[in-house]
């Protein structure tokens, strides 16, 4: 069966600095996957590579089966890869509503419906929808981020630490409303400090270190490793 | 020692010492303007040419991070434009109504909107949009804007030479007003298509999707990406913008002054206004900048009761100082 996401060998990185070294991953329809590690291991990079803000320097990427590493972050969306980076993920200036406008740039059937839905699912997002996103507290922010990124009714929704700088009940939240985004049928990516959370809900996970990936089991399994927690994580 | 001096600066009393000199000076403001209203109010109309220009500086900033140096010579091509239209196609005509202009100038303003709008697009893929791709550094893009600045005034020059030339104009009586202020009526005219044009582009701004993605552009540019925005297309309508309001303030410019002369300079030396309208408001907010140009003009125009007119840029600079000192980022500028 293919994957919906294949990355086979993936190197990248700024200038002339690699920090991914030849990077494989996979990730099914429907999967949750999360990706642990070190600071500095190369997630985050790993991850701008995947939307093209960062370029890809070889290997391949495969989204449902057609290589999409040579294209614009523009044209990768459309095929159904959405992304919500840790910073900087809302306009702060413009209003919640507008940030959902935006999310739903390339939509041409309008987005009115979309929006709606996105309301339902975030209420505390419907009472504020007038304001700035600049002036959400940080969990509404996180939650202003995950929305407009589903605008796209994306396949695939990739997450750079949903739950940063959130509290652990505020964290607790945002993985709970990414397990009720997965269950309607949306594949996740994440990377994740709160490995034991994350892992909780995920199908599988992935540990990269020094930009390669070093092990991969299923998430629960995972979380209980030993081994991982003192090589990778720092845990005693 | 220099953390101690910040704690001071950052004390309560230090504030409210702060606050209090605000307080001051928009009483000293407001009362200078008060007392010579006809300037204040010339200041106004002043401030609404001023108000175009700083605009079209303020949005390419807000998407590119630079400051366009060119935007004064912008306008001046316009203006020249204009004179084009009006002295070699148009029927010459003057004298519309109460203004010293007559119809063809309503025909001549849109187009030459148009033409600097065509020459900023240009400007944009023929130089900047191939400096950004070999990652040129700011001094780089100010340098080449500065360049281009000069370059437009000299073709203006080589093409109409440098003597003053006139619009086609007849001369008008000037209105009364309450309080016994009176205003020529193309300053009139001037406010008026000036207000338009920045109701307008409120309008395109906060309501169509073009102008939305503009202003998600400007806010987080790698999100605008991420998002699916084409940026580049939208530096492109960033830089048109900015050239049809320059385009409408060079033509504004000139029917301003009541023998509507215009010289190859009169965009450039509008340059330090212009800057320090932005900077005042606030570098990036368009509502910063209108704000802004009429402080500066206003100060500019009511500074002539007490100061020769030459010294008119340096108010405005003074004025930029005054506000900067108190507010670091412009009167509507991000705090942070």
């Amino acid at each position: 069966m293919k994957a919906l996401l294949e990355v086979a060998g993936l190197r990248a990185g700024y200038d002339d600095t690699e920090i991914v070294h030849g990077a494989d991953l996979a990730v099914e329809a429907g999967e949750i996957v999360t990706i642990i590690g070190p600071n500095g291991s190369g997630k985050s990079t790993l991850m701008k590579a995947l939307v093209g803000i960062v370029p890809a320097t070889a290997g391949s990427i495969r989204f449902a089966g057609r290589r999409i590493d040579d294209l614009r972050p523009d044209l990768r969306i459309p095929l159904g890869i959405c992304y919500v980076p840790q910073t900087d993920n809302v306009f702060p200036h413009l209003t919640v509503l507008e940030n959902l406008e935006m999310g739903g740039y390339l939509r041409r059937d309008g987005t009115g419906e979309r929006i709606a839905e996105m309301f339902d699912l975030f209420p505390d997002l419907a009472e504020r929808r007038a304001v700035p996103a600049g002036s959400l507290s940080g969990g509404q922010r996180q939650m202003m981020a995950v929305a407009r990124a589903l605008m796209l009714e994306p396949r695939l929704l990739l997450l750079d630490e949903p739950s940063a700088g959130l509290s652990p009940r505020l964290a607790q939240t945002v993985f709970d409303t990414v397990a009720k985004i997965n269950s309607a049928g949306v594949a996740i990516l994440m990377i994740e400090h709160r490995t034991r959370q994350a892992l909780a809900i995920s199908h599988r996970g992935y540990v990269l270190a020094m930009g390669r990936v070093r092990m991969q089991a299923p998430g629960p399994q995972l979380a209980d490793d030993e081994q991982v927690g003192l090589l990778y994580l720092g845990r005693a | 020692m220099p953390a101690a001096i910040l704690r001071v600066l950052a004390s309560p009393a230090a504030r409210r010492v702060g606050r209090a000199a605000q307080l001051v000076m928009a009483v000293a403001f407001g009362a200078a303007a008060a007392s010579q209203v006809e300037l204040a109010v010339n200041g106004v109309f002043l401030g609404s040419i001023l108000a175009l220009g700083a605009i079209g500086i303020t949005l390419i900033y807000g998407v590119l991070r630079f400051a366009n140096i060119a935007q004064g010579d912008m306008m001046t091509f316009g203006a020249y434009l204009a004179f084009f239209l009006l002295v070699s196609v148009l029927p010459e005509q003057a004298g519309l109504g109460p203004f010293t202009f007559g119809f063809p100038l309503l025909v001549a303003i849109p187009i030459s909107m148009a033409g600097v709008a065509a020459l900023a697009v240009g400007m944009e893929i023929l130089v900047f949009r191939r400096l950004r791709l070999r990652r040129a550094n700011l001094v780089t893009i100010e340098i080449a804007s500065l360049g281009l600045a000069i370059a437009v005034r000299g073709v203006v020059q080589m093409i109409w030479d440098t003597p003053v030339r006139y619009y086609p104009h007849e001369g008008r009586e000037h209105i009364s007003l309450p309080a016994g202020v009176s205003v020529a009526p193309n300053h009139l005219f001037v406010a008026g298509a000036a207000l338009l044009l920045a109701i307008g582009l409120h309008l395109l701004l906060t309501r169509t999707k073009p102008g939305k993605a503009m202003r998600a552009t400007s806010d987080n540019p790698d999100l605008a990406r991420a998002s699916g925005i084409d940026t580049d297309r939208v530096l492109l309508w960033t830089w048109a913008i900015g050239g049809l309001l320059a385009g409408a303030a060079g033509v504004l410019l000139v029917i301003f002054n009541a023998t509507s002369q215009l010289k190859p300079t009169i965009g450039f030396q509008l340059l330090v206004p212009l800057f320090a309208a932005v900077i005042v408001g606030g570098i990036g907010n368009p509502y910063g900048a209108f704000l802004g140009a009429m402080l500066i003009g206003v100060s500019m125009e009511v500074s002539t009761a007490w100061a020769l007119p030459t010294y008119k840029p340096a108010i405005a600079f003074l004025v930029m100082v005054l506000v900067l000192l108190f507010r670091p980022s412009g009167l509507l500028g991000a705090r942070d």
